[in-house]
């Protein structure tokens, strides 16, 4: 392994850290390269300075897994390289573009896994780009990260876990939630009954966090749609409902999500194929159990290549870490692989109840009004979206994106991306399958304009 | 699943050359068929920097230019949208003496045609456009050019052309092409036969396999330009930039964000797409912050490249096949297509309605190439392999 360049992963969340972990007790020195200022990702996210919070404070009962977490990336130090704080913001021919404290570098890799998680995934709503609305995970980096709640009185609407846990974690700190609004109806909630015999911890866990909302008095909503968001400089409050039942509370936060959307951009630069997923409603990088991409020696894992969540991130970065050893030769306990790979499918079919029970609001590209804004960094509303489907006559999404500037600006779509497919989808009458994805392009998040190539880090390689 | 459909001219490629004359054969009376492999004006037309400039073309393109010149204020007309022209004016800088030298040169040169060119000091650039920073001694401005978005250009002409009635076939690549005794038969996407009169070899980066196998070798090459853009900004430059002696090229658009090209970025796997490298974009990105100091503080937001025909004599090929009776060519613009590509439009579709065209045209010739000795395609250093087929006859590039 001598004159071979070093692995390279990047992110430094679960899927990262069991990855590292993996390759160092093998004898393999990666590099890992996150963004964050500390590992751990955003589940196990680190304050940013010290304070009287304990780890069952910021994150509940995964607070030993957390610990755990962080403990072991800790004790990889001298076996790894570590670059907090660090982006990766282009890929190509098997070499990368980092930069890292102020100054571009290109690093060649013999072997890259990609750990880079997700974000939240969002369909506008009236007034979604108001001061005070934040999205779900936002509220909760909020609070876990900087010990800030988004508002004094807050409300948690959208879909999916994460909804009930932000707002549970919100009441715990002592936070005035108002109300929790889900889009699904209460009925979806059933399906968490064949979750049971999967994972009877989580599935009670999420239904007592509920109750705990319950009994603190926290209004609790199902099958809420129609939502606008209230307020002419910030946020005010929220309403809900048909408008001759409409509902409205005062909040001055609100936390907002459907679920979550994996972050690809770096697959996509990588080269790797993608594919459609119905689960996630989205195009993802292609792997294989073990988490190999359609590229030789690049490898997903975490909820960068589908939503699976934290305990599946850890054991997705082991395994392909452990695709790795194998294809480059090294001893690898395939048995390990094996048993890694069955609880994965295990996770992957407790996730289609969760899919269930928290549907994703497919109806909702029927509702948008044309003077809501749908892509937020170019200031594109879907009306204008609309018209230029119509005038231009696309119906594919790169396409869109070059005749209305949806996802050309700094989120490069990100943000806009799921809610810009769904409403060409529906504007022509086609599966969300067949309008395709955005490609994606280098930076994958915008970089100044005066970064500078440290051409001696080049030499010394 | 097979349909057959007759045309009076079939069109390879709908890029902005391929839609302009579809648009214009249209309304000429023509039936057209405008065929893609992929999707119109996704590529080089769609994708380019997007420069209205007729400084600094070599001065046998300049009536070609001016033909095209008067079409971009009609945009609205023609095609329902502005494309985002404006006639800002075309700024080209000279960096030292010399340059400055062949910048004075060029402006005699072309003077009988119509550029208007104004030659600025030092002195002067320090006073119109204080903007623009350091190590620049003096330029060349041309008032009458300008910039327009490629993006809603090249897509508005194919959209056009479908609404004034012209078939557009979008992924569906031309399989095969042959000349008949009464016209053309070709084969396109899944099952398509077509009958036409004439056919028009417009397929940009794609066009050489078609002009071989009609028997007419071009050494045409690929290049991929690299762009990158910032984030909106404050207004900072008031016109488009070129350099005398290559570099950077820049462009503010209306919504603010700045759009710099420059470098070559290489092909991908998939050798029609492309992406800037890394360090090509830095090196762009670099320059536009030194170049203008306004820039100093932007961040840049995206890269991106595009696939583009090119010819060693940086000339295009325009005009009928010397083989084929009913075949014209026009291809090979070497990355700067975009503003003169209404005017071609125009001139092929004189050419098939009337056998000439009032506009000069004879240095564009594809007969220029045919002394070649071999019957080969030769790739620009950053293509790689080409997988375009070298056969005669009937092809199926």
């Amino acid at each position: 392994m001598t004159d071979r360049p070093q692995p390279l992963i990047v992110g430094a969340g679960p899927a990262g850290i069991r990855a590292a972990q993996s390759l160092v007790e093998a004898g393999l020195r990666p590099l890992v390269v996150d963004e964050a200022p500390a590992c751990g990702g955003q589940i196990y996210r680190q304050r940013l300075v010290p304070d009287e919070r304990s780890s069952r404070d910021l994150y509940g009962s995964e607070a030993v897994k957390a610990e755990r977490l962080h403990r072991h990336f800790a004790a990889l130090a001298g076996h790894v390289d570590y670059w907090p704080q660090t982006l990766l913001w282009n890929l190509r021919d098997g070499r990368a573009d980092i930069m890292a404290e102020g100054q571009s570098r290109q690093v060649s890799y013999d072997g890259l896994v990609l750990a880079t998680g997700a974000t939240d995934r969002i369909l506008p709503i009236p007034g979604w780009t108001l001061p005070g609305v934040f999205t779900l995970g936002g509220a909760q980096i909020a609070l876990k990260s900087q010990g800030c709640a988004i508002g004094s009185k807050v409300v948690f609407l959208g879909s999916g876990p994460l909804l009930y846990l932000v707002a549970w974690q919100y009441l715990k700190a002592g936070v005035a939630v108002a109300a929790v609004l889900d889009t699904a109806p209460f009925s979806a909630k059933l399906n968490l009954l064949r979750g049971l015999p999967l994972f009877p911890a989580v599935v009670l866990r999420g239904m007592r966090m509920t109750a705990e909302l319950k009994l603190a008095g926290v209004a609790l909503h199902y099958g809420v749609g129609n939502v606008r968001v209230l307020g002419a400089e910030r946020v005010e409050g929220i309403a809900w409902g048909d408008a001759s039942r409409e509902r409205q509370l005062a909040c001055d936060g609100l936390g907002y999500g459907l679920a979550l959307r994996s972050e690809t951009q770096l697959a996509d630069l990588a080269g790797c194929r993608f594919c459609f997923d119905a689960r996630d409603r989205a195009f993802l990088p292609e792997r294989d159990a073990a988490g190999r991409t359609s590229v030789e020696g690049v490898y997903l894992a975490g909820d960068g290549a589908g939503i699976a969540g934290a305990d599946a991130a850890e054991l997705a970065g082991e395994r392909a870490a452990l695709a790795l050893l194998q294809d480059r030769g090294l001893p690898h306990d395939m048995a390990r692989a094996r048993a890694l790979e069955a609880e994965l499918a295990r996770i992957g079919r407790f996730r289609d109840v969760l899919e269930a029970a928290f549907p994703f609001p497919a109806r909702w590209a029927t509702m948008i009004a044309d003077e809501t804004t749908l892509c937020r960094c170019e200031e594109v509303r879907a009306g204008e979206v609309r018209g230029a489907i119509a005038s231009f006559g696309v119906h594919e999404l790169n396409r869109l994106k070059a005749v209305s500037r949806v996802g050309m600006g700094r989120c490069q779509g990100r943000i806009c991306g799921a809610a810009t497919a769904e409403l060409l989808a529906h504007e022509t009458g086609r599966g969300i399958e067949a309008v395709g994805r955005l490609r994606s392009q280098a930076p994958v998040k915008p970089i100044p304009l005066t970064l500078a190539l440290d051409t001696h880090q080049e030499a010394a390689e | 699943m097979s349909r057959h459909l007759s045309v009076d001219v079939a069109i390879i490629g709908g890029g902005l050359v391929g839609s302009s004359t579809a648009l214009a054969l249209r309304g000429m009376g023509f039936d057209v068929a405008l065929l893609d492999k992929g999707f119109c004006g996704a590529q080089a037309s769609g994708v380019n920097y997007g420069g209205v400039r007729r400084q600094g073309r070599p001065v046998e393109q300049l009536p070609l230019s001016q033909r095209a010149h008067a079409v971009w204020p009609r945009l609205r007309a023609l095609i329902g949208i502005d494309g985002e022209f404006l006639r800002s004016g075309h700024l080209k800088l000279a960096r030292n003496e010399a340059d400055m030298a062949a910048l004075e040169a060029y402006a005699s040169e072309t003077a009988e045609h119509g550029l208007d060119l104004e030659l600025i000091g030092h002195n002067g650039l320090r006073e119109r456009f204080g903007w623009i920073g350091e190590g620049v001694v003096g330029a060349s401005f041309c008032p009458g050019d300008g910039h327009a978005n490629p993006r809603l250009v090249s897509t508005g002409f194919a959209a056009a052309a479908r609404r004034a009635g012209v078939e557009v076939l979008e992924n569906t690549p031309v399989r095969g092409v042959s000349r008949r005794s009464e016209g053309f038969a070709l084969e396109a996407g899944e099952g398509l036969s077509l009958g036409a009169r004439f056919v028009i070899n417009c397929a940009g980066a794609w066009a050489g396999a078609f002009a071989e196998s009609f028997g007419e070798p071009v050494p045409l090459s690929r290049i991929y330009p690299s762009m990158v853009v910032t984030e909106p900004m404050d207004a900072v430059m008031s016109v488009n930039i070129g350099m005398e002696g290559g570099g950077i090229y820049a462009r503010q658009v209306e919504r603010g964000n700045c759009v710099v090209g420059g470098e070559r970025g290489l092909p991908l796997a998939d050798p029609d797409f492309s992406r800037p490298r890394g360090e090509g974009a830095l090196s762009i990105m670099n320059s536009a912050a030194a170049l203008f100091p306004g820039l100093r503080h932007a961040q840049a937001i995206r890269f991106w490249s595009g696939t583009e025909g090119a010819m060693p004599d940086r000339n295009p090929v325009i005009g009928p096949s010397l083989t084929t009776p009913g075949l014209f060519h026009a291809f090979g613009f070497t990355g700067a297509g975009f503003q003169i590509a209404p005017g071609v439009g125009e001139v092929i579709a004189e050419l098939v309605r009337d056998g000439a065209t009032t506009t000069p045209i004879e240095a564009f010739s594809i007969g220029r190439f045919s002394a070649l000795p071999s019957a080969r395609t030769h790739h620009g250093s950053a293509a790689g392999q080409n997988q375009e087929p070298q056969q005669t006859g009937e092809t199926r590039p």
